[in-house]
C-alpha cells in the first residue's frame, strides 16, 4: 500500500461534469452508486412511513385510521419495497458500487455500461412496484411472499407486483455478475485474494448468491403470472397445481436472499472495527471463510420457513439441524469483531456506534432466529409477531444499522465533507431506543400468540401493541434526525480530509471526494489489508 | 383461566422446556457480549490507549469459539426436536375432528353431519385434527396448546393434542388469507368428558357448514327475500357478481355509473334511495341506517367481496 495520494484535486467525480443528464448517463461506478443511494433512500422513507401508519392503526384494537383492506395493502407494499427495492440491492448496489473498485485498486467495475443499465432495470422495477399501487383495481394484498393459492386467485393487481419483483431480480443478477467479474479480473497488481479487504470479500460471497439464487425466484414469479393469465396449473390446486411447491421454490431463493442482505453489512463492520481501533482485523481468514460458508450452507436451510406446511418429519428435523449449523459462522464473526476491538485504541465515533449496535441487534435477531429454527419452539412462534420482530432485528437492526454505519463511515470520503458528529450521536440514541421499544414488545406479543399480518387483534394484546406503536414514533424521529444531518451537511459540512478516520484500506489513500477515475496511477499492493504499523494515536 | 403464557395441553411442557433452555442461553450470551462491548469501549478508549496492540488472530481461540457454539446449538436442536417429535406421533385412539378453514371462518366437523363453529373438546382425551381447506391456505393455531399446522387445499395435514386444563382458549388463523384474515378466529372449549358427550348429542346434525358471518346478517335481516344469490331477479337485483362490478344508477342529478366497491355497497344499504339501480323502482328497499350497525355492515361487504374472489 505504497500508493501516495496526490494533493486534494479540485476536480472530482462529483463535479467533473454537471447537469442531471451527466448523472443519468454516467457509467462512473461512484455516480451509479449515488443514484442507487438516492433512489433507495426515497423508497426507504416512503416504506418507513407506511410502517408507521400500520403501527398507528394497531395502537388500539379495531379500526383506528384505516380499513382492513388498506392495512392489508400497506403491509404488502411495505414488505415489497423494503425487501426488493431497499435491502436486497441495499449495501451492494450503493456501497459496493462506490467502493468495491476503489478498495481493490481498480478504475471502475468490469462492465460500466451494464452497471448503468442495471440501475435503469432497477428503476423500472421500482416504478412497476409503484404502479401496482396506483393502477386501476385493488392494490395487491398477498404479502411480499405471494403465497399461492391466494395470490393466484385474489382480485387485485398481483400481476403488476409480481412483474416488479421479477424485473428487480434482474437488476440484482446483473450487479452480482458485474462484481464477480470485477473481483476476479480487476484487482490491482499485488492484490492477491487474501490481501483483499473484507468488504469486497463479503460482496464476492453475496454476488454468488445473487446470480445463483435469483433466477429461481424469477421463474417462480413468472409461473404465478402464467397461472393467473393463462390458467396454467403450476401451484393452484383449483387448476391442478401444488401450493407447497410454490413455497419451496420461493424460499429456495428467499432464504439465501437474507444473506444477500446481511453479508455486505458484515463486510462493512469488518472494515469499521479495525479503523476505529487502529488495530488489524482479528481472524481475517476465519471471517473470509465464514462468509463463504454462510453463502454455501445458506442454500440448504430454506425448509425452516415451512416447518408447519406439512413436510415429512425427517425433512423437518433435517432442515432444523442445518439451520443451527449456519448459525456458527455468524457467531465466529461476532467473536472476531469483539477481539478486533480488544486491546485497540477504541474511538467511539458514529460509525463505530452503529457497528456496535449492529452486533447487539444482530445478536438478538440471531438468537431469536435459533428459537425459530428449533422445531418445538418454531411451532409456537411461526407466523406470529415473534417472526416480525425477529426479521426486523436481523434485517433492519443488522442490514439497516450496517447501512447506517457505512454511510457514516464513508460519507466524508464520498462528499469530501463531514456531518455533525454530536447531531449524529443524538440521532443514533433516539433511533436505537425507538428501535427496541418498537420491536422488542413484538417478541412477547408473538409468544402470547399474536399472529402476524393482523389488521385487528384481541384486546388482551393491547398493552404490548401500544408500547410498540410508541416505539415507532420514536424510531421515525431518530430516522429524521439522522437523515437530515446527512443531507444538510452534503453542501454545508466542514471540509473533510482525505483520511479523517485514519483508515488503511485503499479508499483512504486517495482524495476526498475521489477523482473521476479513482487513481492517477494504478496502485501496487505489497502487504496485507489491515496493517497499522504507525497508528496515528502514537 | 388462561394466563398470558400458560400451556394447556400435554405438548406444552416439552415446548416450554425448549423455550426456557434457548432463552436462558440466549439471554446470558447477549448480556455477556453487551457487557464485554461496553467494557472494551471504556477500558480501551482512545483517551487511555495510545499504543494499540497489533495482534491479528489466535487459532486456539478460533477453535474454541467454533466448538463451543456448535455444542450449544446442537443442544438447542436436541431440545427442539424432543419437544416436537411427540407432535407427529398421533396416538391411535385419538378422536378425529376435521377443522375446516375457509375465508374467513373456522368450522369443526365431528362426523355424521355434526358441525360446530367452536372447537369443543373433552378434557384429557386425545384429539386428532384433520385439516381441510376449502379455498386458500390457512393456519390452525391454538397458542395455549402450542400447536399449529397449515391448512392447505389438497393437503391432508393434521395435528393432535390432549387438553389438560378446562377452559376457553383462542384459535387463530396464521396464514394470510385475505380481507378478514384477522377476524378468522374461534374458541376451543375444554369440558369434562360427560359434558362433552352431552354437548355432542345435542349438536344438530345439519350437515351444513355454518354460514359465513356476512351471510348470516343477510339472512337475519331478510335481505334475501328481495335479493338472490344465484343471479335471478326477485324484487331487487341479485347479489351475484355485485362486488367490483359497474352499476348504472339513477340519482337526483340524473344517471351515472359507479363501481360497486365498499363505499357504494354501504351507501346502497344505508340509504338505498339516493342511488337507485337502473331498472328497479325507488322506495322498495327501506333505508337500513338505524338497523344495520357498523360491524354487521362490514361483514356484509366482506361477504360480497369474498364471493367475488371465488372463481
Ligand atoms: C323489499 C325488498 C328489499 C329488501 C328487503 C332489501 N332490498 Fe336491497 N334493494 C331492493 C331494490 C328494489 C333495490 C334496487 C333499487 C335501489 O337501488 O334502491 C335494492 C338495492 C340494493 C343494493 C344495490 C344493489 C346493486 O345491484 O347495485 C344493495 C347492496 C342492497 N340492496 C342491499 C340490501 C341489503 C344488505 C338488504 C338487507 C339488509 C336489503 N338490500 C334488503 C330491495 C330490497
Ligand atoms: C421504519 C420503521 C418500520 C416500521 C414501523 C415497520 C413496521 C412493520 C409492520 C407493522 C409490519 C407488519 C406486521 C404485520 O402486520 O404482520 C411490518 C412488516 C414487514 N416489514 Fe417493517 N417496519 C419498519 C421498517 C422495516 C425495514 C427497514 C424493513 C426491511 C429491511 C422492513 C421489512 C418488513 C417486511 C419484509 C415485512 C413483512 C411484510 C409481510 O408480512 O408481507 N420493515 N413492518
Ligand atoms: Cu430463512
Ligand atoms: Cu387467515
Amino acid at each position: 500500500m505504497n500508493y501516495n495520494s496526490s494533493p486534494t484535486a479540485p476536480l472530482n467525480f462529483l463535479n467533473h461534469k454537471t447537469g442531471l443528464w451527466s448523472w443519468l448517463s454516467s457509467t462512473d461506478h461512484k455516480r451509479i452508486g449515488l443514484l442507487y443511494l438516492y433512489s433507495i433512500t426515497i423508497f426507504f422513507c416512503a416504506a418507513a412511513v407506511l410502517g408507521l401508519l400500520m403501527k398507528i392503526e394497531k395502537f388500539a384494537p379495531g379500526e383506528t385510521i384505516m380499513t382492513a383492506q388498506t392495512y392489508n395493502g400497506i403491509f404488502t407494499i411495505h414488505g415489497i419495497i423494503m425487501i426488493f427495492i431497499v435491502v436486497i440491492p441495499g449495501l451492494a448496489a450503493v456501497f459496493g458500487n462506490i467502493l468495491l473498485p476503489i478498495m481493490i485498486g481498480a478504475k471502475d467495475v468490469a462492465f460500466p455500461k451494464l452497471n448503468l443499465f442495471s440501475w435503469y432495470v432497477y428503476i423500472t422495477g421500482a416504478c412497476l412496484g409503484l404502479y401496482s399501487q396506483f393502477a386501476k383495481g385493488h392494490v395487491p394484498d398477498a404479502g411480499w411472499t405471494f403465497y399461492v393459492p391466494y395470490s393466484a386467485e385474489v382480485n387485485s393487481n398481483i400481476v403488476i407486483a409480481l412483474t416488479a419483483a421479477f424485473v428487480l431480480g434482474f437488476a440484482s443478477i446483473l450487479t452480482g455478475l458485474n462484481f464477480i467479474v470485477t473481483i476476479h479480473r480487476m484487482r490491482a497488481p499485488g492484490m492477491t485474494w487474501f490481501r483483499m479487504p473484507l468488504f469486497p470479500w463479503s460482496l464476492y460471497a453475496t454476488a454468488w448468491i445473487q446470480i445463483l439464487a435469483t433466477p429461481i425466484i424469477g421463474i417462480t414469479l413468472l409461473m404465478v403470472i402464467a397461472e393467473r393469465t393463462l390458467q396454467i396449473g403450476f401451484f393452484d390446486p383449483a387448476l391442478g397445481g401444488d401450493p407447497v411447491l410454490y413455497q419451496h421454490l420461493f424460499w429456495i431463493y428467499s432464504h439465501p436472499a437474507v444473506y444477500v442482505m446481511i453479508l455486505p453489512a458484515m463486510g462493512v463492520v469488518s472494515e469499521i472495527f479495525p479503523t476505529f481501533s487502529q488495530k488489524p482485523i482479528f481472524g481475517y481468514m476465519p471471517i473470509v471463510f465464514s462468509s463463504l460458508a454462510i453463502a454455501l450452507v445458506g442454500y440448504f436451510v430454506w425448509g425452516h420457513h415451512m416447518f408447519t406446511s406439512g413436510m415429512s418429519y425427517q425433512a423437518r428435523w433435517f432442515f432444523s439441524l442445518l439451520t443451527f449449523l449456519v448459525a456458527i459462522p455468524s457467531a465466529i464473526k461476532v467473536f472476531n469483531w469483539l477481539s478486533t476491538m480488544y486491546g485497540g485504541s477504541v474511538d467511539l465515533k458514529p460509525p463505530l456506534l452503529y457497528a456496535i449496535s449492529f452486533i447487539f441487534l444482530f445478536t438478538i435477531g440471531g438468537f431469536t432466529g435459533l428459537t425459530l429454527g428449533s422445531l418445538a419452539t418454531n411451532i409456537q412462534t411461526h407466523n406470529t409477531d415473534f417472526v416480525v420482530a425477529h426479521f426486523h432485528y436481523i434485517v433492519f437492526g443488522g442490514m439497516g444499522f450496517g447501512f447506517f454505519a457505512a454511510i457514516h463511515y464513508w460519507y466524508p470520503k464520498i462528499y469530501g465533507r463531514m456531518y455533525n458528529i454530536r447531531w449524529a450521536n443524538i440521532a443514533w440514541a433516539i433511533l436505537f431506543t425507538g428501535f427496541n421499544v418498537l420491536y422488542f414488545p413484538m417478541f412477547i406479543l408473538g409468544l402470547q400468540g399474536m399472529p402476524r399480518r393482523y389488521f385487528d387483534y384481541d384486546p388482551k394484546f393491547q398493552t404490548g401493541q401500544m408500547i410498540s406503536s410508541i416505539g415507532a414514533f420514536i424510531l421515525i424521529i431518530g430516522l429524521i434526525g439522522m437523515i437530515s444531518n446527512l443531507v444538510y451537511h452534503v453542501r454545508r459540512g466542514a471540509i473533510a480530509p482525505a483520511n479523517p478516520w485514519h483508515g488503511v484500506t485503499l479508499e483512504w489513500q486517495i482524495p476526498s471526494p475521489p477523482p473521476h477515475e479513482n487513481f492517477d496511477e494504478v496502485p501496487v499492493i505489497t502487504r496485507d489489508p489491515y496493517v497499522f504499523d504507525n497508528p496515528y494515536t502514537k | 383461566m388462561e394466563t398470558a403464557f400458560s400451556g394447556a395441553s400435554n405438548l406444552a411442557e416439552a415446548v416450554d422446556r425448549a423455550f426456557i433452555f434457548i432463552f436462558s442461553i440466549s439471554f446470558i450470551i447477549t448480556i455477556a457480549i453487551s457487557v464485554l462491548m461496553i467494557y472494551i469501549v471504556i477500558h480501551f478508549s482512545r483517551k487511555k490507549v495510545k499504543n494499540p496492540k497489533q495482534f491479528t488472530g489466535n487459532t486456539k481461540l478460533e477453535i474454541a469459539w467454533t466448538i463451543i457454539p456448535l455444542i450449544i446449538v446442537l443442544m438447542m436442536f436436541y431440545y427442539g426436536k424432543v419437544g416436537f417429535t411427540p407432535m407427529r406421533e398421533v396416538p391411535p385412539d385419538a378422536m378425529p375432528i376435521t377443522a375446516i378453514g375457509r375465508m374467513w371462518a373456522w368450522s369443526f366437523d365431528y362426523g355424521s353431519g355434526k358441525i360446530s363453529k367452536d372447537l369443543v373438546v373433552p378434557l384429557n382425551r386425545n384429539v386428532r385434527m384433520n385439516l381441510l381447506s376449502m379455498d386458500v391456505n390457512h393456519g390452525l393455531f391454538i397458542p395455549a396448546f402450542r400447536v399449529k399446522e397449515d391448512v392447505i387445499p389438497g393437503y391432508k395435514n393434521y395435528l393432535w393434542f390432549r387438553p389438560i386444563v378446562k377452559g376457553e382458549f383462542d384459535v387463530y388463523c396464521t396464514d394470510y388469507c385475505g380481507l378478514a384474515h384477522s377476524g378468522m378466529t374461534a374458541k376451543v372449549i375444554v369440558v369434562d368428558s360427560l359434558d362433552f358427550e352431552k354437548w355432542l348429542v345435542d349438536l344438530k346434525a345439519t350437515g351444513n357448514i355454518p354460514d359465513l358471518p356476512g351471510l348470516t346478517v343477510l339472512k337475519g335481516n331478510g335481505c334475501l327475500t328481495c335479493h338472490s344469490l344465484d343471479g335471478s331477479k326477485i324484487i331487487g337485483p341479485s347479489f351475484k357478481g355485485l362486488y367490483g362490478s359497474k352499476r348504472v344508477v339513477i340519482t337526483d342529478q340524473g344517471e351515472k355509473t359507479v363501481d360497486a366497491f365498499d363505499d357504494y355497497i354501504k351507501r346502497s344499504i344505508l340509504d338505498p334511495n339516493a342511488e337507485v339501480v337502473k331498472g328497479f323502482n325507488k322506495g322498495l328497499m327501506q333505508p337500513y341506517k338505524d338497523v344495520i350497525k357498523g360491524e354487521d355492515l362490514d361483514k356484509i361487504v366482506d361477504y360480497f367481496r369474498k364471493s367475488s374472489e371465488q372463481k
